[in-house]
């Protein structure tokens, strides 16, 4: 027996994960083909923009320049352990900075604030039966909600990361210069000699591929949820949860797809 | 020969999980009936109603409107469909986010069918009708219950609908409030000869409203009469229900 119920909960859970998978990628898909009516949600769109991506600058702002410090610190720590020269600094933080540090950590801060806040909206809306409302008055919840969320998420998260990318530099160039003694320059040139088009294109287009992952799984989950506050504060958690790791997956995917070693 | 009926409910199954919730309804709804749903909660009643808008489907059985198969209507085509409904939310369902005369405008800035002028006219219209002039402003937190009934009541009639469908239009609310709602029901059905199906479990409600009530009980029609009849049967499932509620003595 206790095989039977072992065996019979994996296959639920199965079930579960593989309706999930696909019900999130058609929501992207009928997300895409409601695109088309872009023109008429064009003011909901903006609002989005504003709301989910100027809204989220302060704390992409605090974050990026703790984050550039504190990466230009480790490596001017890890720099004196193996006997490197500091003229490196700017180099390696550089590189860190744009290729990894920047995109995934803004995306996994986008993720917690703002695709919590998708979910909780979307799943309060569900609950409450306002999603059913609008379909009652002939209003597509997809061209009204979801097209303009997905679509601000995947064009506010590489934003945010160029945005994230300056910060972190100035944070890391201030630790250099104040608590580690390399001079502007040295840092800068550093900086300079290792900045390559290509890696920031790289992590632009990772960027974009996170804002659509945040903004599909927010809106299926919100849409999702069930019961009342409890399911709502479930879906949000969900939401926030199934983003990231699809963050930290999909970057690991772009790292061997696009950094051959 | 008899005629089409606006909305016929043919054989409607619908389950969640291992629970059905309803079992082969049948239900034929002819055109400018007041017809009231009632039974306990949580015995279909809502879930039939949002049938009729295809909000739900049905696992099987089919829901037939104007002589059209709801279920085989393209997703292009199911904005004009729905628009021929208003739909009155157990809890209003008003937008959050909106005050009242932008919850109420929506669905005719979405139509794009008037000028924003006409939309201001009709909304301060209907506003007016559902007894709210001056809480054009007023947010959905700042409303009482009643209010925020009336405004969906506002907002579900806005577009002129052919057919209204209330969801326990009086849930919740007192005796007097509730009575306030069930007047403009009345005077709504009257004055806009629409076809309604409301969902109800108060008796005195169901009583001022109806025209024909239906009782819905483990998924299955129980009962089909007019108030009088519900008045007098001795059908042992409706007298129970009449005497919990308080509109008949146990003898």
């Amino acid at each position: 027996m206790p095989i039977y119920y072992s065996t019979s909960a994996i296959g639920r859970r199965g079930i579960r994960f593989f309706s999930r998978i696909g019900g999130t990628a058609l929501l992207l898909f009928r997300a895409m083909k409601a695109v088309a009516e872009l023109p008429r949600s064009f003011r909901l769109f903006v609002h989005q923009l504003y709301y989910l991506g100027v809204n989220s600058l302060p704390l992409i702002l605090v974050i990026s320049i703790f984050v550039g410090a504190v990466a230009a610190w480790q490596a001017a720590y890890q720099f004196a352990f193996i006997g490197a020269p500091l003229r490196y600094l700017g180099q390696a933080v550089g590189k860190a900075v744009v290729i990894e540090l920047a995109p995934v950590l803004s995306a996994i801060v986008f993720a917690g604030r703002v695709g919590a806040g998708i979910a909780a909206e979307l799943g309060t809306m569900k609950v409450t039966e306002q999603i059913d409302a609008l379909e009652s008055m002939g209003i597509s919840p997809i061209r009204y909600l979801v097209m303009p969320r997905i679509l601000s998420c995947l064009f506010m998260v590489p934003f945010l990361v160029v945005f994230a990318i300056f910060l972190s530099i100035a944070g890391a160039w201030a630790v250099s210069v104040i608590g580690v003694n390399v001079s502007s320059e040295t840092f800068l040139n550093g900086f300079k000699s290792s900045f390559a088009i290509g890696d920031f294109i790289n992590g632009l287009i990772k960027a974009s591929v996170f804002g659509l992952i945040i903004g599909t799984v927010a809106c299926y989950e919100g849409f999702n949820a069930t019961g009342g506050a409890h399911g709502v504060g479930q879906s949000t958690t969900t939401a926030v949860v199934i983003s990231s790791v699809m963050i930290l997956i999909s970057n690991f995917v772009f790292a061997v797809l696009l950094f051959r070693v | 020969m008899t005629a089409i009926p606006r909305i016929s409910i043919e054989n409607v199954t619908k389950r969640f999980g291992s629970q059905t919730v309803l079992d082969g309804v049948d239900l034929q709804i002819p055109q400018g009936q007041s017809l009231v749903i009632i039974g306990q909660s949580g015995c279909g009643k809502s879930v039939l109603i949002k049938h009729i808008i295809r909000l739900l489907t049905p696992d099987s059985g089919r829901i037939v409107v104007d002589g059209e198969d709801v279920s085989t209507i393209r997703s292009r085509n199911l904005p004009d469909f729905r628009r021929k409904f208003g739909m009155l939310f157990q809890g209003a369902a008003l937008f959050d986010s909106m005050s009242v005369f932008d919850n109420i405008a929506l669905g005719l800035r979405e139509q794009r069918r008037h000028p924003e002028k006409k939309i201001r006219e009709i909304v301060l219209e209907k506003i007016e009708m559902v007894g709210l002039s001056g809480s054009e402003t007023k947010g959905p937190a700042e409303l009482s219950g009643g209010m925020r009934k009336r405004v969906g009541l506002a907002r579900a009639i806005a577009h002129d609908p052919e057919v209204m469908l209330y969801d326990e239009p009086t849930t919740g609310l007192d005796p007097v409030t509730a009575d306030v709602i069930n007047d403009l029901i009345v005077e709504l059905n009257q004055k806009l000869h629409v076809t309604s199906v409301t969902v109800t479990h108060d008796m005195v409600s169901a009583f001022k409203i109806a025209e024909r009530i239906v009782m819905l009980d483990n998924g299955k029609v129980a009962f089909d009469g007019t108030p009088d009849e519900v008045e007098q049967t001795s059908h042992p499932q409706v007298k129970g229900f009449m005497i919990s509620s308080g509109i008949r003595g146990k003898h």
